[in-house]
């Protein structure tokens, strides 16, 4: 698709996106300065740690994103996935990111994890705080990579979206998971890892554990997978779990299995879930607190029913209309007009205004200023902007 | 790996069957090879050989003559026919003589002869034969070494380099290798080998020009062979080692962006696990192919090199016999390297069983 995309603003749009040969030179230059740069700065050894030790906005919050910027340095310019998002999660709660497709959801839970893809994929700026389990507060976004250990996959662990091919083909389900704990547990003990093993894999609910530990994962369903995804998160007993669209790729009634057993799984750790998806239903299922972001920035944040019940940002409004709502008779779907804009050349105005249905004057102005309409709900955007 | 009982009686059917089928296409091959040789421009092997006598000829004598001989040999049928009365040979367990080469069969017999002062004397004849299955093995022998180490040398050198620039991609090793490989692929063998001859033979006389052994060198017989092995050893591996850096990296590079090692990485494996446990695994699955290409390379010699190194291996005996028409000599070449091919394609398919998981055999 974005290979698809690359080919089409190449060729079709020539007007608009073409690049003459001294343009792609310069950049290409610019790109390998960048990114010596930063892989520079991610591969140092021995960084004091007071350079990345912080201290937490909330003491309620486990994460806080502060102006994260990450950009991709690719051929056709610099791509802002994600550009200035803020936010945070609270502690033991589900907090649901919401938003079209290639807003920038992705990266920013990868961002988190540190696992954007190098070299081209580089945190550019702001800062990611995390509350670890030590007591400390951690800003991964400057941690050295060596340190990063530390916090994957033994605080924050992932669930992805494509439980197909998420899973290593050559090793059994049973290798996969033992491996975790192994890690974790820093016990090289293979009875006791098969033992944890196989009583995760009870959690999360499969039939006959016993058989699923010698499968490999080509002989499991979709769903299956997606359970030996969440048990492999919870064999990391960590204290805050990403789930990238995890019931995506699953039919409805597994979906719903999977929802429920995210729940449990929260109850377990008793931490929190960074839930994202662009499915509005899982959200209202699920969610304590929604962020919806659009063209890498968030444009509105707040509980599940402010976002619900009091929709202030006209594409959360667009969004809630496109969902489709049972007992009630539509003609047709609404469709937001129009497409995210190009994320190399971001215009320096609400990136929503060509397709805002309800524009005011001043839209023609700067990008909006976030505007905090209760202490938990705040939206980008100018029609808010007066009266507070 | 083949877990169950079930899956090892799979896979025997599944050799048998192939197996079977390979017998087919050995017969395609080996009347595609025939016909080819056959309709090779020129003279042929007669009358290559009788070529001067020919001009010469007045009476017409000696085309009279080169009819009969050619007949012998079984050059003056039609395509076909010649075709189907080599294979009636073939399945009666007769393979045929080559019409230029032959090899000493390791037996000595005693004739007589009469001395000058009227004496008979006992006099060593070393026996020979001309049977293509006893050249093919004599032969093969001292390129089989040649190629074996220079097949090691290449997975030893290519694979962790290929590795290494899959990882590192756009540092240093990674353009070093692109560059190298580049220049391995590119170069030809005869180049190549003439290259080294001039620098390490003719400037250096670092290394002997040609051959296999130097009577004079005053070495002991296995270094001084050993020696003389390093050059052409060293042209096979620096051609071969660039293909297989490439394919390495580009396998590495594609496992390495795919889903199931952001996972790996995810779970908070270490860089090197994730690499050496994780993706080096699914890198070995499509290394699994060029399996079949080594068998028949590690026997089937190294024509050109062989030739420029003048080394009296199989690929010099089968370059040799292409030039002059051998036809019963490239028959029988091609067909140890068809029957090499098959086995080297049947192991492959078995190797792809053993180190993916996904793949049964049926
Ligand atoms: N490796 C990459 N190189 C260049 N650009 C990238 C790369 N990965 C992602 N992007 C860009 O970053 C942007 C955000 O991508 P992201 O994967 O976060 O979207 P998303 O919100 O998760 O979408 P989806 O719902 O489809 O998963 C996209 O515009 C995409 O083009
Ligand atoms: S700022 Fe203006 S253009 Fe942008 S969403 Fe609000 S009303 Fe629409
Ligand atoms: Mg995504």
């Amino acid at each position: 698709m974005k290979f698809i995309d690359k080919i089409k603003e190449k060729f079709f749009k020539k007007d608009e996106h073409s690049l003459s040969v001294r343009d792609e030179r310069l950049i290409a230059r610019n790109n390998r300065r960048a990114m010596k740069e930063f892989e520079k700065k991610k591969n140092r050894k021995n960084v004091p740690e007071e350079e990345y030790l912080s201290q937490m906005k909330d003491e309620n919050n486990i994460v806080e994103f502060e102006g994260l910027k990450t950009y991709f340095f690719t051929d056709v310019g610099t791509v802002k996935a994600v550009d200035g998002v803020t936010f945070s999660i609270p502690k033991k709660s589900i907090v649901g990111v919401v938003g079209e497709s290639g807003c920038g959801k992705s990266i920013t839970s990868l961002s988190l994890m540190r696992l954007v893809q190098a070299p081209q994929g580089q945190i550019v700026d702001g800062s990611i705080r995390f509350a670890a389990k030590d007591g400390k507060v951690y800003d991964i976004a400057k941690m050295p990579v060596s340190e990063v250990y530390k916090i994957r996959g033994k605080e924050i662990a992932m669930i992805f979206q494509e439980p197909m091919t998420s899973l290593n083909p050559v090793f059994t389900i049973g290798q996969q998971l033992d491996e975790v704990y192994e890690l974790h547990f820093n016990d090289k003990d293979k009875k006791k890892a098969k033992e944890h093993s196989l009583e995760m894999l009870n959690l999360v609910g499969m039939a006959m554990p016993e058989n699923v530990y010698k499968c490999y994962p080509h002989e499991l369903s979709g769903g299956m997978r997606q359970r030996v995804m969440i048990a492999m998160a919870l064999a990391c007993d960590p204290r805050l779990v990403i789930a990238d669209e995890p019931t995506t790729a699953l039919d409805v009634t597994i979906q719903a299995q999977i929802l429920e057993l995210l729940k449990n799984l929260k109850e377990r750790i008793d931490g929190s879930i960074m839930l994202i998806t662009h499915d509005l239903g899982v959200i209202a299922e699920m969610a304590d607190y929604v962020v919806v972001m659009y063209a890498g920035r968030v444009i509105e944040q707040g509980t599940a029913e402010e976002i619900f019940l009091n929709p202030l940002h006209p594409y959360t409004v667009g969004l809630q209309k496109s969902k489709p709502v049972v007992n009630k008779k539509v003609d047709k779907l609404y469709n937001i007009p129009g497409n995210v804009p190009n994320p190399v050349n971001l215009p320096d105005y609400c990136y929503f205004r060509e397709r805002c249905d309800k524009c005011v004057k001043k839209c023609a102005g700067k990008y909006p200023e976030t505007v905090w309409v209760s202490p938990t709900h705040c939206v980008a955007c100018y029609r808010y902007a007066e009266r507070h | 790996m083949p877990r169950l009982n079930t899956d090892f009686i799979q896979m025997i059917k599944y050799v048998i069957k192939r197996l079977a089928l390979s017998v087919l296409i050995l017969l395609g091959v080996s009347l595609i090879i025939y016909a080819l040789i056959r309709i090779q421009p020129g003279l042929d092997f007669v009358e290559k050989k009788y070529q001067a006598q020919l001009q010469q000829d007045s009476t017409g004598q000696v085309a009279e003559l080169v009819k009969q001989i050619q007949a012998t040999y079984g050059l003056d049928t039609n395509i076909f026919a010649g075709y189907l009365k080599w294979l009636s040979n073939i399945l009666q367990g007769n393979f045929g003589d080559s019409f230029q080469l032959s090899v000493p069969t390791g037996e000595v017999t005693y004739i007589e002869i009469i001395g000058p002062d009227g004496n008979p004397i006992l006099t060593p004849k070393y026996e020979t034969t001309s049977n293509v299955v006893s050249i093919i093995f004599a032969k093969s022998g001292v390129s089989f070494i040649i190629a074996l180490i220079a097949t090691v040398l290449e997975f030893i050198i290519a694979i962790p380099l290929g590795i290494v620039s899959a990882t590192k991609q756009y540092g240093v090793v990674d353009y070093t290798v692109t560059v190298l490989a580049m220049m391995g692929i590119s170069l030809p063998s005869f180049f190549l080998g003439a290259l080294l001859l001039k620098v390490f033979s003719v400037e250096l006389g670092w290394f002997p020009y040609s051959g296999l052994t130097d009577p004079n060198s005053g070495l002991p017989v296995i270094i001084d062979q050993a020696w003389h092995l390093v050059l052409p050893i060293l042209v096979l591996t620096m051609l071969s080692v660039g293909g297989l850096m490439r394919y390495t990296r580009t396998n590495m590079l594609e496992v390495m962006n795919s889903d199931y090692i952001r996972t790996a990485r995810a779970k908070g494996l270490s860089e090197h696990s994730v690499i050496y446990k994780h993706a080096f695994r699914n890198t070995l699955i499509p290394l699994a192919t060029l399996f079949a290409g080594i068998l028949p390379s590690l026997f089937g010699g190294a024509m050109i090199t062989e030739q420029v190194f003048s080394i009296d291996g199989i690929g010099k005996a089968a370059y040799t016999a292409v030039v002059n028409g051998d036809v019963p000599f490239v028959m029988a070449y091609c067909m140890f390297l068809s029957i090499l091919t098959v086995i080297g394609t049947l192991l492959s398919d078995i190797m792809y069983a053993i180190v993916d998981p996904r793949v049964k055999l049926s």
